[in-house]
C-alpha cells in the first residue's frame, strides 16, 4: 500500500493545475513585458491569474504580489513592515510557533536593533487573542500571527486579533500558507493587512506563491531590478506556474466543503485509533485544528526512526524530532505546547489526502502502533519508563 | 538518493545484537533525551574477551545502525580492540553517514567506553592489567 500523508510538507499538483499551466511553457512562450502580441498575451494571463487569486481572497487584484513562494512572502511582508516603520517603532509582536521563514527573519530583525514579544500558546496550541493585545505597546510596528500551524494544524484567531490590531493601528501580518485553499480564508472578514500564501500546498507548483498587501501597505522590495509587480518584486514573472496556482486555488476553493468533510472524518478517525496506543498523546487542540492534520507524540521512541520504518511499509509523514532535522533540538512548537524534549522527540504529523480510504486509514493505524511497540521493544527509555524507574508524562 | 546507504538500513531494519545482558560484566548509557538520541550497551567479559555484547537505543535510524554496527565490530574482540573502537570506524563500517549524522555515531563509541569504565569499575584489578 502506497499512502502519501504529508501534504502539509507539500501536495500532489492538480490534474487541472497542470494542464492550466502547459500552454505557458511551450507555447506562450513571450514575456509580459514585452509590447507585442505575444507578450501581452502571457501579460493578460498573468493579470487574469491575479484576478483570481484576488478574488479567492477577498482581495483587489492590486494589492496580489506574486513571490517565488510562502517563504519570500514572509519575508518581505515582515522586512517592510519593520523597515517601513517610523524610528521609533522597533517593536514586533508574534507567537512562539510560528514558522521558521517568520521566525528567522524576525531574529535578523532582532539583530538589527529590533525588539520582538514571542507571546507564548497554550497546551492547546492556540494563542490568546487577549495575549496579543496586551503585548502591545505604543512603538510596535507590526504583528505577524500565522492563521494555522504547519505541525499541529492549530487554528488562530486571526480575525480577532486583526480587530485588535486594527482599533491600535497597528499593521497585522498573517502567514496563511496552510490555511489558503483549505478552509475559507477572506482578508477583509479577517482584518488582516498583510498575508503570506504559497501555492505547493494547495496542488499547485513548488516554487510560487503570493503577498496579500492592503492598499497603503508600503512594501519594500527583496529583490530589485525591473518594473514587474508594480515596482515591488522585480523579476520576469512566472507565468506558467501563476497561471497554475490561480487554477490550484480554484479548485481548492470549488471543492473546499467536500475535501475539509472527508478530511475531518479522516482525521478523527485516526485520532481516535492512534489514541489506542499506551502512553500517547494528541498534539493541539483536537477541535480547533486544520481538517487534515493529525499530530501525535508517542513516549519512549524517537520519530525519526518510527518516519523510516513507516515509509517501509508505503506510509509518508513527517516528525518533529531533533534527528529529522538536523538541528539538536525537537520541534519549538511541540516545547512550546508544554511537551518536554524526551516525548516531543517521539512525534509523528500525518497529514493525508482527501481520498484516503477507512481501509488506508485503519492500515496507517495499525502500522503506527505495531512499529511504535516495536521500537519501544528496544529502547531504554522506555525500559525505565516500564520499571518505574522514570514516571510517564504522557 | 536515498538518505542513508543501503548498509546503514540493513542495520537499522535488522539490528543485530539487540536486547539485555542479565549480569553483565559492564554497562554503560550515554546519551540524552535533550539531543535526541540515548545508548545503552552490556557487555560480557571473559579473559579479556568481549564474550557477549548488547545494546538498547532510543534514537534515530543513523543511532541504531551504529549502535548495531558498533556491537557486531567487538562482539568476540579482546577489550583492547574494544576500547580502542573510533566512531570513525563504525561510520565506516556502514558506508558513512551523512554529515549532520555523525553524532549519532559518537554515541556508539561512547556507550562502549562507558560500558567498559563500568567494567573497571567492579573489576579494579582489570584496570591495573591494562595500565601495565
Ligand atoms: C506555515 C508556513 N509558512 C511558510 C512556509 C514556506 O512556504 P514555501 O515552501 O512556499 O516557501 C510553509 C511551508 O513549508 C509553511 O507551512
Ligand atoms: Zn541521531
Amino acid at each position: 500500500m502506497k499512502i502519501y500523508a504529508d501534504n502539509a510538507a507539500t501536495t500532489k499538483m492538480s490534474r487541472r493545475a497542470v494542464d492550466a499551466m502547459m500552454p505557458y511553457i511551450y507555447d506562450i512562450y513571450g514575456n509580459p513585458s514585452s509590447l507585442y502580441s505575444e507578450g501581452q498575451r502571457a501579460k493578460e494571463a498573468l493579470e487574469e491569474a491575479r484576478r483570481r487569486v484576488a478574488l479567492a481572497i477577498g482581495a483587489e487584484a492590486k494589492e496580489i504580489i506574486f513571490t517565488s513562494g510562502g517563504s519570500e512572502a514572509d519575508n518581505q511582508a515582515i522586512t517592510s513592515a519593520a523597515v517601513g516603520a517610523r524610528k521609533n517603532k522597533r517593536h514586533i509582536v508574534t507567537t512562539a510557533i510560528e514558522h521558521h521563514a517568520v521566525l528567522h527573519t524576525l531574529e535578523r530583525l532582532e539583530k538589527e536593533g529590533f525588539e520582538v514579544t514571542r507571546v507564548g500558546v497554550g497546551e492547546d496550541g492556540v494563542v490568546d487573542a487577549r495575549d496579543v493585545a496586551s503585548a502591545l505597546r505604543d512603538d510596535t510596528c507590526l504583528v505577524t500571527v500565522m492563521y494555522a500551524n504547519n505541525e499541529i494544524g492549530t487554528l488562530q484567531p486571526v480575525k480577532e486579533i486583526g480587530r485588535i490590531c486594527r482599533e491600535r493601528g497597528v499593521p497585522f501580518h498573517t502567514d496563511a500558507v496552510q490555511a489558503v485553499g483549505h478552509i475559507p480564508v477572506n482578508v477583509s472578514d479577517d482584518n488582516v493587512d498583510m498575508l503570506s500564501a504559497s501555492a505547493h500546498k494547495f496542488h499547485g507548483p513548488k516554487g510560487v506563491g503570493f503577498l496579500y498587501a492592503k492598499r497603503g501597505v508600503r512594501l519594500q522590495n527583496l529583490i530589485e531590478g525591473g518594473a514587474q509587480e508594480r515596482g515591488r518584486r522585480a523579476g520576469t514573472e512566472n507565468v506558467a506556474g501563476i497561471v497554475a496556482m490561480a487554477e490550484a486555488l480554484d479548485e481548492s476553493i470549488e471543492n473546499m466543503a467536500r475535501d475539509a468533510c472527508a478530511l475531518t472524518r479522516a482525521r478523527d478517525r485516526m485520532i481516535a485509533g492512534l489514541s489506542k496506543i499506551p502512553h500517547s498523546a494528541l498534539n493541539g487542540d483536537a477541535a480547533r485544528r486544520l481538517p487534515g492534520n493529525v499530530n501525535f507524540c508517542f513516549e519512549g521512541i524517537e520519530g525519526e526512526s518510527l518516519l523510516l520504518l513507516l515509509d517501509d511499509r508505503g506510509i509518508s509523514a513527517s516528525s518533529g524530532s531533533a534527528c529529522t532535522s538536523g538541528s539538536l533540538d525537537p520541534s519549538h512548537v511541540l516545547l512550546a505546547i508544554g511537551r518536554v524534549h524526551d516525548v516531543a522527540h517521539g512525534s509523528l504529523r500525518l497529514t493525508p489526502s482527501p481520498d484516503i480510504t477507512d481501509d488506508e486509514i485503519d492500515y496507517v493505524i495499525k502500522s503506527v502502533t505495531e512499529v511504535v511497540a516495536y521500537l519501544r521493544s528496544f529502547s531504554p527509555v522506555w525500559r525505565d519508563l516500564v520499571n518505574g524507574q522514570k514516571q510517564h508524562i504522557l | 538518493m536515498a538518505l542513508y546507504s543501503e548498509k546503514v538500513m540493513d542495520h537499522f531494519r535488522n539490528p543485530r545484537n539487540v536486547g539485555v545482558i542479565e549480569n553483565a560484566d559492564g554497562v554503560g548509557e550515554v546519551g540524552n533525551a535533550k539531543c535526541g538520541d540515548i545508548m545503552k550497551m552490556y557487555l560480557k567479559i571473559e579473559n579479556d574477551i568481549i564474550e557477549d555484547v548488547k545494546f538498547e537505543t532510543f534514537g534515530c535510524g543513523s543511532a541504531i545502525a551504529s549502535s548495531s554496527m558498533a556491537t557486531e565490530l567487538i562482539k568476540g574482540r579482546p577489550v583492547s580492540e574494544a576500547a580502542a573502537l573510533t566512531n570513525k570506524a563504525v561510520a565506516e563500517a556502514l558506508d558513512g553517514l551523512p554529515d549532520y549524522k555523525m553524532h549519532c555515531s559518537v554515541l556508539a563509541e561512547e556507550a562502549i567506553q562507558s560500558a567498559l569504565e563500568n567494567y573497571y569499575e567492579r573489576h579494579p584489578e582489570k584496570k591495573k592489567d591494562k595500565e601495565v
